[in-house]
Order: structure tokens, then sequence, then C-alpha cells
């Protein structure tokens, strides 16, 4: 049930990526994302693809967990082809009829879209696959740091990120629970038409947000009775370091975007 | 018999780095109108366990016979099996979610196909067999009354659909201890007025557990232990080590051993441990 879900969830390691300091996975995903859209021509998006093989392998986490997160956009990634397929305009048409005009340059360019959809999820998967949650915030925490200088509440937020992203689990857990209770007494959430399946949302919604509410409170009287306040010079138990490993992905990932610029003024699709 | 279980095992999340063995290699059977107590550690199984008698987790190992159901079979009517299975899970009252009390209890019933007038009517015999009064609490909220009525309206709410076996996990926990006295005297009352005539009951408190359970049944890391009367059991020497209390009678006689007094006993209740105590002390004297 609500377990299987592992969009942005953690594969335990301790692979070369495992062991890279958050900060550096955030800062060279955003790097990586901004080299996909130089792609232009069928070779960058091979270039791609490889960089992409040799980071799954590196970080030795099951191309399972990756495929799983790409099952999640699949439909996003059909539909928006099946659209550009259908209504793109220019290039020579293949096929025409009615509104709608097949061309090549169609094909090839709802091609690279999906492509480029795909890889973008596939890039940002490794680093939720390969970074537990907590060393995410922490890592958002300290880039997000400049911003004290004007007076935004970086630390309150990064403790809120935690904290939801900690109860994440748990919640999951209630629905669970929450679920196996009321399909004991014989509620059943397959069947029927669609109002009638909403209805049935609603003796595992009710109870989930009184839970909710409840461990919220809970969690603030625990917060208070033990004088905690967000105070600007908390110490960590886990200080983040920039070490070798970050070197080495940096210049790798700079190498693979000098790759992909290059490849721009070479000819091809 | 109602329930057979043969070489059940189960593991959550398997051919994942998550996996946790549950259940490993588990036989037993629970007979007709029995009161079988469950024990163990937290973790040891016991919830994963009474989960696969209605159907919640799918049988992935071994054969489960549940009254006329075979769960190993590939089409299994989940309707039908739920109805004859009361499922009271840990912390009941978190599942009540309906405006009034008479509606959430209604809710079994009628996902179970009885019509409005048939839930109303073991609504109300269901309110009134956990000892609560129908008018008054019919049509209040369940939300606004006590930690101890929530439970009773939970159990009612499972009580209301009629089921030939009732499985509790933990009923008594978080309670204050009348409130547990009160929802056991509920369960024993239930059982004798033969409400439902099986009873299988989770639970740490071995006080409990000895005084109400016929047979005891105890998991260790997964595994079935041991499956004996309560007084079999509790003359057993490695309960402690597998993380069990004991009952206070068998406490008193365990420390009365280590002080010379060497009782040759196997009474439970408070009445059988002073009986045992005179008689030795008499011997002693005469
Ligand atoms: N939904 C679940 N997903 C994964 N592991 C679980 C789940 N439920 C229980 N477990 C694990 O299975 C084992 C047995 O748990 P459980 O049946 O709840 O034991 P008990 O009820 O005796 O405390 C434990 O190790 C527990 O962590
Ligand atoms: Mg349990």
């Amino acid at each position: 049930m609500g377990r299987d879900i592992t969009f942005g969830q953690y594969y335990p390691g301790d692979s070369f990526i495992h062991r890279m300091d958050p900060r550096a996975k955030i800062l060279l995903s955003i790097l990586y994302i901004v080299t996909v859209f130089l792609c232009v021509s069928f070779y960058s998006y091979l270039a791609v693809f490889l960089f992409l093989a040799i980071l799954i392998l590196v970080a030795r986490v099951p191309l399972r967990s990756v495929l799983k997160s790409v099952k999640a956009i699949l439909f996003l990634v059909m539909l928006t082809a099946a659209i550009n397929i259908l209504f793109y305009r220019e290039g020579s048409p293949l096929l025409q009829f009615w509104v709608i005009r097949i061309t090549d340059e169609g094909l090839i360019f709802s091609a690279k879209m999906a492509l480029r959809l795909l890889f973008l999820v596939i890039g940002t998967t490794l680093v939720t696959l390969t970074t537990t949650p907590m060393n995410l915030t922490d890592g958002m925490e300290s880039l997000m740091s400049p911003l004290k200088v004007v007076k935004f509440p970086v630390h309150d937020v990064a403790i809120i990120m935690s904290i939801a992203l900690r109860f994440i689990p748990s919640l999951m857990e209630e629905i669970d629970k929450i679920i196996m209770a009321q399909k004991a007494r014989g509620a059943a959430f397959d069947s029927g038409g669609l109002i009638a399946r909403a209805k049935a949302l609603l003796p595992i919604l009710i109870p989930l947000f009184v839970s909710a509410f409840r461990r919220a409170d809970e969690l603030a009287l625990a917060l208070d009775a033990r004088c905690y306040n967000a105070t600007p010079n908390r110490t960590k138990m886990k200080e983040l370091k920039f070490g070798y490993r970050d070197l080495v992905a940096s210049v790798a990932c700079l190498l693979f975007m000098g790759v992909i610029i290059l490849l721009r003024f070479y000819p091809g699709v | 018999m109602s329930i057979v279980v043969e070489n059940l095992s189960y593991t959550y999340m398997p051919k994942t780095p998550y996996r946790t063995t549950a259940l490993k290699d588990i036989t037993f059977t629970v007979n007709e109108g029995e009161f079988v107590g469950l024990i163990g550690a937290t973790g040891s199984g016991k919830s994963t366990l009474i989960q696969h008698f209605n159907g919640l987790i799918k049988l992935a190992d071994g054969r489960l016979t549940v009254f006329d159901f075979d769960l190993s079979a590939k089409k299994i009517n989940y309707k039908a099996l739920r109805k004859g299975i009361g499922m009271l899970f840990q912390y009941p009252e978190y599942q009540l979610f309906e405006e009034t009390v008479l509606k959430d209890i209604m809710f079994g019933p009628k996902n179970f196909g009885m019509s409005k007038e048939e839930a109303y009517e073991s609504a109300k015999r269901a309110i009134e067999l956990v000892g609560l009064d129908f008018e008054e609490i019919k049509d209040r909220s369940p939300f606004e009354i006590s930690g101890g009525e929530k439970r009773r309206v939970a159990i009612a709410g499972v009580l209301a659909y009629k089921p030939k076996a009732l499985i509790l996990d933990e009923p008594t926990a978080g309670l204050d201890p009348s409130g547990k006295k009160e929802i056991l005297e509920l369960i024993t009352k239930l059982k004798k007025s033969d409400a439902v005539s099986t009873i299988i009951m989770i639970s740490h408190n071995m006080d409990e557990i000895a005084a109400y359970a016929e047979r005891i049944i105890v998991l260790n890391n997964s595994r079935l232990i041991y499956d004996l009367p309560p007084k079999e059991l509790f003359k057993k020497d490695d309960l402690q080590e597998m993380g069990l209390d004991l009952p206070i009678t068998v406490k008193i006689k365990n420390a009365l051993a280590q002080r010379g007094m060497v009782l040759d006993t196997d009474a439970l209740t408070a009445e059988e441990l002073v009986a045992a105590i005179k008689q030795k002390i008499r011997g002693n004297n005469g």
C-alpha cells in the first residue's frame, strides 16, 4: 500500500554517490538540469543516457527503483508526446486529416521532449535515492543560509521541512492501519462509480486528519517541554563537509556539461 | 475447527533492502468456542498473524483455513470472510469517523449488506451489549465521548455485524486500570452470552491472559514457541528471556522460592496461591 511509493525514497547504501555532500548533490543536480536543457541533437541525448547509466552503476541502486519513479510520470510523458505529435505545425507532413497534421519534425520534437522529461526525472530521482531526507533538508538549509541576511527564517523553514519529512512515513503507516481497520468492517474502496469511490475515502480521511492534528499537538507540546526554539547558533551533530568525492563529481559534471555544449556545434538531427 | 494455520510464513516488502521477516513456519489450530491468548514481545509478529485471518494480509507462504474459507484459493469472497471475523485493532477508537455514534456502528452492518432497519436494530443491540445507554449515546459525536466509551463504541461497531469469531489486538492498551477491567469484563460477558463463540486476544498483560485464556500461544522472533494452557505455560522458565512478563501470582511464587519457600503448585489466581501458601505453612508446622 502506501509504502510502495518510491518517488523520492531513500535506497540505503554506501556508494560514492551516497557519501557525497548533499549540498554538492543538490547543486550538481541543478547543473544537470541546465545541461539537459542544452541538448539539441540526438547525439547529446545519447550522451545524457550514457552519463545516467554510469551514475546508476556508480550509485549501485537497482534499476527497478529508478524505473519506479519513471512509471509515476510515464502517463505525463506519453500525454505530452501525443499532443506534440498531433499538433506540431512545422515540417513536412507525413499524415494529414481534419485538424491533425503529423510531421517529421513533430515526431522528432516530441521524441526529444519525452526524452528530456524522462532524463530530468531519472537524474533527480538519483539524488533522492542516494540521500536521506534528513540530509537533503540539511543541505537545503545550508544552501539557503545566505537568505538569513534578508531575515528569511531559514532554520525555521528547515525544521518544518524535516518534521514534515519525518512524518510522512508515520502518516503512511497510519493510513495503512486505518485502511485495514475499515476493510475489516467491510469497507470496499475499489467498487462503484466515481462518487461512491470518493465517498468511500471519508472513512479513511477523517480519522487520518484527526490523528494528524493529534500528532501535531503532541509534537508541539514535546518541543515546548524541551524548551525548543530555533536559536540562530544551534550546532549540528553531523556537520556537512565538502570532500574529495564532491570535487571529483563536480569535475565530472562540468566535463559532461562541456561535452553537451560541444555537441551543440556538431551537425546532426 | 474454525481456524487452521499450517506452516505460515510472511515477509514484509520482500526483495527490497527493507524486508522484514514477520512470521516463520507457524502451525496451530483454534477450535470453535475457544478463548485463545496470543502473546509475544513487540515485533514478534502477533499483529501480522491475525491480519492473515481476515485476508487483510494476503497469504504468501503456507496454508490457512478460516471457517469455510481456504485462503490459499485463487478467488476468495473477502466480504463474506470478513463478516465472520470481527477484528478489533490496537487503539480502535482511531477508526471512528462518522458524525454520530449510531452511524459509526451501523457502518459495518451496512457494508455487509444489512438493510437500514436491520443495521439499526443490530447497532442498538451491540450498544446495549457493550454496556452503554443507547438513547443517551446514539446521537453524540464519537469524537466527544470519553476514551473508555470510544473503545466500547469501537467494539460495538464490530459486534454489530455479528461475527462468529472475535479477534482483539491489545484491547486494553492505553486504558486506565478501571477502564481495563471494564473492557475485560465486557469480553468475558460476550464469551458467556455467546454473542461471539471464538475469541483470540493479544495482550501484554499476563494477568489478563492467565485469567481469561484457555490456551496461550507464544510467539518469539517470528516463530511459534509454545501453545499451552496457562497453567502449563507459566511453569516454563524462559518466558522472561523472550521479553514477556509473568502473572503477579507466579512472580510472588518465584520470590518466595528465592527466599526458601518452594511451593509445589501451578496456582495462577490469588485464591489458589493463598491456598497453596496456607497448605505449605500448615505442612511445615504439622
Ligand atoms: N506494514 C509493515 N511493513 C513492514 N514491516 C512491518 C509492517 N508491520 C510490521 N512490520 C514488521 O514485522 C515484524 C512483526 O510486526 P508485528 O506483527 O506488528 O508484531 P507485534 O504485533 O507482535 O508487535 C516487526 O519486525 C515489524 O517491524
Ligand atoms: Mg502489534
